[in-house]
């Protein structure tokens, strides 16, 4: 058990995330101390939770481009909600945000899966209209932290255990998906449609319906995401997150889940998005530019796709061997 | 001067061959696809290669277009010997394939698929539109279509694409031209004016190889004739001094010389019933029955109907017409979810493509229909999975280093036993098996054999789809013999002989 994890992809990962930290440990003292640590946990939370979303859906051989705006989009009605009701509870608009998260990602999910369209168009397409839908009910008008109840914006900052809320969020998040991977046959179907979908067709799995829960399930969790947001950084506005299902892509792919689908495990999401969260952190402490973290996650997404094809054609190889008997 | 005479015997040689292969072999892991065979195409003849289904005419193929590379052997262009390293080389040396599918591109217009590579040039090294259309209208013509050069190649059918490629191949001064099974997708009208695009080519000096499984047609427009089995040559002459009869015997061999497991079949009642089985377009009318414990073999050409009723049969596509019964119970299929709910799987052809999930270990690919087992309320439990896939992969003795291996890395052999014990561990009354044996070695096939008389025994019922005679008659207890997407014939195992299956699955008279 332990040679094998060794060997693996979230041992490489684990390692580096591991180096980079000590690495800025020796420029800047105290940046591996375990409560700047948890700091840095908590900022990547949301990344966290969105890539474990967008692992769901990169297993099934799609993708969704639409997580970001989807974000935004429910942020920017609970905020107004609140702004105008401050009464209503916070829980009810989790729920709701969840709630309006789980209806675009079926949009997403029935248009791939009804009309066979493919996944990026189809959430390039809601990413647009998701997006644009937030200036048509804000008028493009900025909901600011004062204009937030406190409740609302207390809750993920709630400390319990040491831990902030939205930190306990994500943890509950990764041990759900953990379960959802390994332990369920919806799990089990991501790998199957992703794989191969033609062999899953034969094996009675709807390559359509799991595609569909998956786009279900991510946009679940952009939704909470979208709430998560908006309470932690007090604002929102039509910008909420612009960009950001870039940044998810890039977590996915640096934690070795494969583009071409079928490949991946939760370690990796959570370990590709930490491996971001901690230099997103690091940069502005070491006084370097933004603009280097985005070469350097960009580095850092070319390096792990290169792994990733180097491992996916080897395998390739055996299997055209044997199909060659076939002549 | 060679020294042995490999050329079939030659009887009235009106020209010097074009194109000569020599001692050809080539082998694949495992398999020795082409051993010691011969050719000559002499211009103005057309020679039409007759062979089964892997009797090695598309490994042939692809040595002469220079996709693949012979072992040993030699081919020669007016004498002179040649190799073909890459498909460019063989283009330039003048021999073209037309394929069964063509292999042009959709999007482009005929004239750049006519001229795709070798496209004519202005001066500044631009595209010389106007030349390249004008030349392509002159070779259409020449091949008596009068399509417009600038559509896009999508809007054409199949037959004016079959043009297309035939003028393209005329584009490069082709001097050998190879069709393999040009009229497969063709319909009769279309076929006649292909015929008489033969006949043009003939005229022009070309030489031609013509693959073809139909006699008729062979008789009606090839001079020559080279027979290949098992992937060696085993009769070559003139048409005119031949008959279907000797052909026949030719293709099918005397002996069968692989030996099969003995079977005692004790049958039982009717598992599987099906009336009238139709769909739009790939096969009509298919009844028969199907009894407990029998092994049913289904024979017919490449793309006879047979996987695409299979798979009608198991839920992928849907019939227009027709039920089953099974266990003498009505039952509908729509997916198939609902076939391995009534007990129905399916084996496909393909495992790289629809059988194996091989980025998946094996357990989890043994277990993946029957999650519902090894689960209790909604969780998986790996404890019960590795069970499961123990139970049936030592069924099949399937040799791997650990269950939790990825598929991927399995021989082809092994890869067939993952997917066969998936099947079993879902406990079906019907498992079909579509070409169970293709592509695996020697050793692993009489393996598959074994199991599936094993599986007879035991009570299951087996359909077989396969395109091997010596695997049809050695395991079948009845056989349907499917053509152009129809029953052509019906035989009980004792009724039958290699001829009277290839006859009926090429639609010949049966002999006197």
């Amino acid at each position: 058990m332990i040679a094998k994890f060794l060997k693996s992809r979230e041992a490489i990962l684990l390692a580096a995330v591991i180096a980079l930290i000590l690495l800025v440990e020796t420029r800047f003292a105290g940046f591996a101390a375990p409560s700047n640590l948890a700091g840095v946990f908590n900022d990547t939370s949301i990344l966290i939770i969105l890539a474990l979303g967008q692992m769901a859906v990169i297993l099934t051989k799609c993708i969704d481009l639409s997580l970001a705006s989807n974000l935004a989009l429910t942020g920017m009605v609970v905020a107004m909600i609140n702004a105008t009701a401050p009464g209503v509870p916070v829980i009810a608009l989790i729920a709701l945000a969840i709630g309006m998260g789980v209806v675009m990602g079926m949009f997403n999910g029935i248009l791939v899966w009804k009309l066979d369209i493919p996944p990026i168009v189809v959430t390039l397409g809601t990413l647009t209209i998701y997006r644009g839908v937030i200036f048509l009910i804000s008028d493009g008008a900025w909901i600011n932290a004062h204009e937030m109840s406190g409740g609302f914006k207390a809750f993920p900052r709630a400390e319990f255990l040491g831990l902030p809320v939205l930190s306990w969020i994500a943890l509950l998040i990764v041990g759900l998906f953990v379960v959802l991977i390994g332990r369920t046959g919806l799990g089990r179907a991501f790998y199957a449609v992703g794989g191969n979908p033609h062999a899953a067709v034969y094996t009675g799995i709807s390559v359509g319906f799991t595609r569909f829960m998956a786009f279900t399930i991510a946009g679940g969790l952009a939704g909470l995401c979208g709430y998560l947001w908006v309470s932690r950084y007090a604002v929102a506005y039509v910008d909420v997150a612009g960009g950001f299902e870039l940044d998810v892509v890039a977590a996915c792919v640096i934690g070795g889940i494969s583009i071409a689908g079928g490949i991946g495990t939760v370690g990796g999401a959570v370990l590709g998005a930490l491996f971001l969260g901690v230099i997103k952190n690091a940069l502005p402490v070491a006084g370097i530019s933004p603009f280097w973290q985005l070469a350097i996650s960009g580095a850092a997404i070319i390096i792990a796709v290169a792994f990733n094809a180097r491992g996916e054609r080897s395998k390739g190889r055996v299997i055209l061997k044997s199909a060659e008997h076939a002549q | 001067m060679a020294p042995k005479d490999y050329s079939p015997r030659a009887a009235a040689d009106t020209a010097a061959p074009v194109l000569e292969l020599r001692g050809i072999s080539k082998s694949f892991p495992g398999v020795k696809a082409l051993s010691d065979v011969a050719l000559e195409l002499r211009p103005g003849e057309v020679t039409a290669l007759i062979g089964e289904n892997g009797a090695g005419k598309s490994t042939l193929v692809k040595i002469l277009t220079g996709i693949y590379q012979p072992d040993e052997g030699e081919i020669r262009v007016d004498g002179e010997p040649m190799r073909f390293a890459t498909a460019t080389a063989a283009a330039d040396a003048g021999v073209t394939a037309i394929h069964q599918e063509t292999v042009l591109f959709d999007e482009l217009s005929v004239g750049e698929n006519i001229f795709l590579g070798h496209a004519p040039h202005t001066r500044l090294g631009l595209m010389d539109w106007a030349r390249m259309n004008r030349e392509a209208t002159a070779i259409l013509d020449r091949v008596g279509a009068r399509i417009d050069p600038t559509i896009p190649l999508r809007e054409l059918g199949i037959a004016n694409k079959h043009l297309v490629a035939i003028a393209r191949a005329l584009s490069v001064e082709a001097r050998v031209v190879v069709m393999d099974e040009p009229t497969a997708a063709l319909s009769q009208k279309e076929i006649e004016e292909l015929y008489e695009l033969v006949e043009r080519l003939k005229a022009e000096g070309k030489a031609i190889l013509f693959i073809s499984h139909k006699f008729d047609e062979v008789f009606r427009i090839a001079d020559r004739y080279t027979v290949f089995r098992d992937g060696e040559m085993v009769g070559a002459g003139r048409l005119d001094e031949t008959s279907e009869d000797r052909l026949v015997e030719l293709m099918v061999g005397r002996s069968v010389d692989q030996i099969f497991p003995q079977r005692h079949p004790v049958l039982g009642g009717e598992v599987l019933k099906v009336v009238g089985y139709s769909h739009p377009t790939e096969f009509a009318d298919i009844n028969f029955t199907l009894r407990k414990g029998e092994i049913l073999g289904f024979y017919g050409l490449v793309g006879a109907g047979r996987s695409e009723f299979m798979q009608a049969l198991f839920g992928v596509t849907r019939p227009s017409k027709g039920a089953i019964r099974i266990d003498g119970k009505v039952a509908v299929i729509r997916s198939p979810t609902e076939a391995i709910a009534q007990g129905i799987v399916y084996v496909p052809e393909d495992r790289g493509k629809q059988g194996a999930i091989t980025a998946l270990p094996i357990f989890q690919n043994v277990t993946l229909p029957s999650l519902d087992r090894t689960s209790r309320s909604g969780f998986l439990r790996m404890a019960e999975e590795f069970r499961l896939a123990r139970e049936y992969t030592q069924r099949l003795d399937l040799r791997a280093a650990s269950l939790d291996q990825d598929v991927g890395n399995l021989s082809g052999g092994n890869q067939q036993k993952v997917v066969i014990a998936k099947w079993l561990a879902t406990k079906p009354k019907v498992i079909i098996l579509d070409e169970p044996t293709k592509g695996i070695d020697v050793g692993s096939k009489a393996a598959v054999h074994e199991f599936m008389a094993e599986l007879a025994a035991e009570g299951l019922s087996v359909i077989m789809v396969s395109s091997e005679i010596p695997e049809i008659l050695g395991m079948s207890d009845r056989v349907i013999v499917m053509r152009e997407g129809r029953m052509a014939a019906e035989y009980d195992r004792a009724d039958l002989t290699p001829e009277t299956l290839v006859r009926a699955a090429a639609g010949l008279e049966e002999a006197a």
